[in-house]
């Protein structure tokens, strides 16, 4: 056995040992290899400036390069995510959480990764082969979909011109689509496909049921959040999520400032559809073993895993664009609204993942702190209580649109003063009446002795 | 300026959603191929009936998963199918009714006037909408289609 290697015996530290063993080296060694791609960019605009500026400068280009730095920022953004959960659920829990792979179980991901690769893959002999092994690949694709529209960091305008002296201005967004919102809503929707198909081809009961609950929950969440939506639409005017963005930094009224209970519809109705807890009926461990992914093991339940955890990155971007104002800096006066330079859109960028970060947080709160719904609570919920809401909010967002009562971006923060207050009000009055009505009748849950017994 | 600048084709839309789709497709496949294999070559197999029985809590699965279940279900498929509908009805009319109040659309909204089509024949339309809407939605409530209890 070579020197430099452990045996199992001898435990004397290595060459090789001292230097793994020393956080301090390992540590500097990783940032410098992450401050590597700086001086390489720099000696590349420097080698061939022209050829930099012209692949710059097509937003076809732009708009890959965005596609490839999002799509491995949420990639990544996943082993993350499932690392700060499980610390997260851990501190919550009063234990410690994974903390012996890497400094303080930061490497946890990489071992969980090459766990997954490394198990046996089992398949029911009774199940439905195909679709058993193309609905995780389902789940995954679909999930790493939703991103393609978010306007990430608004516009950039070039130090430079083109050949007729032009200055030459790109955005930073994947696609441009004019349907945005409905193409969101409709990979939404698809993404059910995954687990429904799951549940069906694994030919076992919890997964089956864990199938028929989601879908059951996805149609019904599919409705307040159509609504809640449909009331930012109809406040905005487009289905554009760049021009959404740039309505709420140029106005300075982020969107859940003016209509919060239109915040509050789609928020639950994203919990809701990605299925995480209070909403994960789906999976519920205490009745179904794992839902819909009871017989799934090794890569193929990884997909399922990085598909959930994806889908929450897309959904929290998303919620980040629509209601907490996307790149914009703070309410009110945002300096960087009308700075298209490239300075700007960095910053732009690294605010927009902070919200992303904030909701993703949010999220992992709620999901350790709050119990989950029992599947009538849910049930009820979605049609008695966020689809009245909606439609009442819908017309009142109607109401004030006929009376002029709407965002203009030509003016500033005090220009549109009379539109903010008047919607906050609106919602304000429908939140007391809602808790109003909810105060005098509380809702009827769980089987009551004095009805008669349900006709299925 | 983008909505120019797409249809010049120099703003990429569908096309690159489509290769999008291509990508996330081909990487999902490439990945449950490679772990299938990586899975085959280094890990163990063993099969045989007991293992290959669905796990259904260590008890003997008694007929097919695929049997009737609660009519329920189809119920809430058939509630979103008409309230999507509905709701994809209205997502034109959002876009479209707040043009009336924008200066950038006033030739539009002065053409739909002459026509007779002022803002409160669209607001009268809508709001008979939501009537209909709002009368299916108390009818289904009352006949107790929304108890799950």
């Amino acid at each position: 056995m070579p020197s430099f290697l452990h045996s199992p015996t001898d435990k004397t530290p290595t060459p090789i040992d001292r230097i793994i063993r020393h956080r301090g080296i390992v540590l500097n060694g990783f940032i410098l290899l992450l401050l590597v791609p700086i001086p390489l960019a720099f000696a590349v605009w420097k080698l061939a400036p022209a050829t930099v500026q012209a692949v710059l400068s097509s937003q076809w280009a732009v708009s890959l390069i965005m596609l490839a730095v999002s799509l491995l920022i949420i990639v990544h953004m996943c082993a993350v995510c499932i690392l700060a959960e499980r610390k997260l659920s851990a501190y919550i829990q009063d234990r410690l959480g994974p903390n012996r792979v890497g400094w303080g179980g930061m490497l946890q991901p990489i071992a969980d990764g090459i766990k997954f690769v490394l198990k046996e893959e089992v398949i029911p002999a009774r199940a439905e082969k195909a679709i058993f092994v193309v609905a995780p690949c389902l789940a995954f694709a679909v999930s790493l979909l939703g991103f393609a529209i978010i306007p990430w960091a608004g516009e950039i305008t070039w130090p430079w011109t083109d050949a007729s002296g032009n200055p030459v201005t790109v955005t930073t967004q994947v696609a441009s689509l004019d349907i945005g919102l409905l193409y969101m809503l409709a990979i939404g929707s698809i993404s059910v496909y995954g687990v429904v198909l799951a549940g069906w081809a694994s030919n076992n009961k919890y997964a089956h049921f864990g199938g028929m609950r989601a879908t059951a929950q996805m149609l019904s969440y599919e409705v307040p959040l159509g609504l809640g939506l449909l009331v930012i639409i109809l406040s905005s005017g487009t289905l554009r999520l760049e021009e959404i963005v740039n309505q709420q930094a140029t106005t300075g009224v982020w969107n859940i400032m003016a209509h919060p209970v239109a915040a509050c519809l789609v928020l639950v109705a994203a919990f809701a559809e990605t299925n995480r807890s209070p909403f994960d009926l789906a999976e519920c461990e205490q009745e179904l073993i794992a839902g819909f992914h009871t017989e799934y093991s090794a890569m193929k339940f990884a997909l399922f895993f990085l598909g959930e955890y994806a889908h929450m990155v897309t959904a929290s971007a998303f919620l980040t664009a629509i209601f907490l104002g996307g790149w914009s800096l703070w309410p009110g006066y945002d300096p960087l609204a009308e700075v298209h330079t490239w300075w700007a859109a960095l910053i732009k960028f690294n605010v927009f993942w902070g919200k992303v970060l904030a909701v993703i947080a949010f999220y992992m709160l709620v999901r350790w702190t709050l119990p989950r719904f029992r599947f009538d609570q849910l049930m009820s919920m979605a049609w008695k209580g966020l689809v009245p809401i909606g439609m009442v909010m819908v017309i009142i967002a109607l109401a004030m649109n006929t009376v002029g009562l709407r965002p203009d971006p030509a003016k500033g923060f005090a220009g549109n003063f009379a539109y903010f207050g008047a919607s906050l009000a609106m919602n304000v009055v429908v939140i007391v009446v809602t808790m109003a009505i909810g105060a005098r009748r509380p809702p009827v849950t769980g089987r009551q002795p004095n009805l008669p017994p349900v006709q299925a | 300026m983008l909505l120019e600048a797409e249809k010049a084709g120099a703003m990429p839309s569908y096309s690159i959603i489509a290769f999008l789709v291509l990508l996330v497709v081909g990487l999902a496949a490439l990945i449950l191929v490679a772990s299938h294999t990586i899975t085959r070559l280094l890990g163990l197999r063993r099969t045989g009936p007991i293992k290959d029985m669905p796990y259904e809590s260590g008890v003997d699965p008694i007929g097919d998963a695929r049997s009737r279940f609660n009519v329920r279900f189809y119920l809430v498929a058939v509630l979103f199918l008409l309230f999507d509908v509905e709701i994809l009805f209205l997502y034109p009319f959002s876009i479209l009714y707040p043009r009336f109040q924008n200066e950038a659309h006033a030739a539009w909204a002065e053409s739909l006037k002459s026509y007779g089509y002022t803002p409160g024949f669209f607001l009268a339309t809508a709001l008979i909408f939501f009537v209909i809407l709002a009368v299916g939605f108390l009818y289904e409530w009352r006949k107790g289609i929304f108890r799950w209890d």
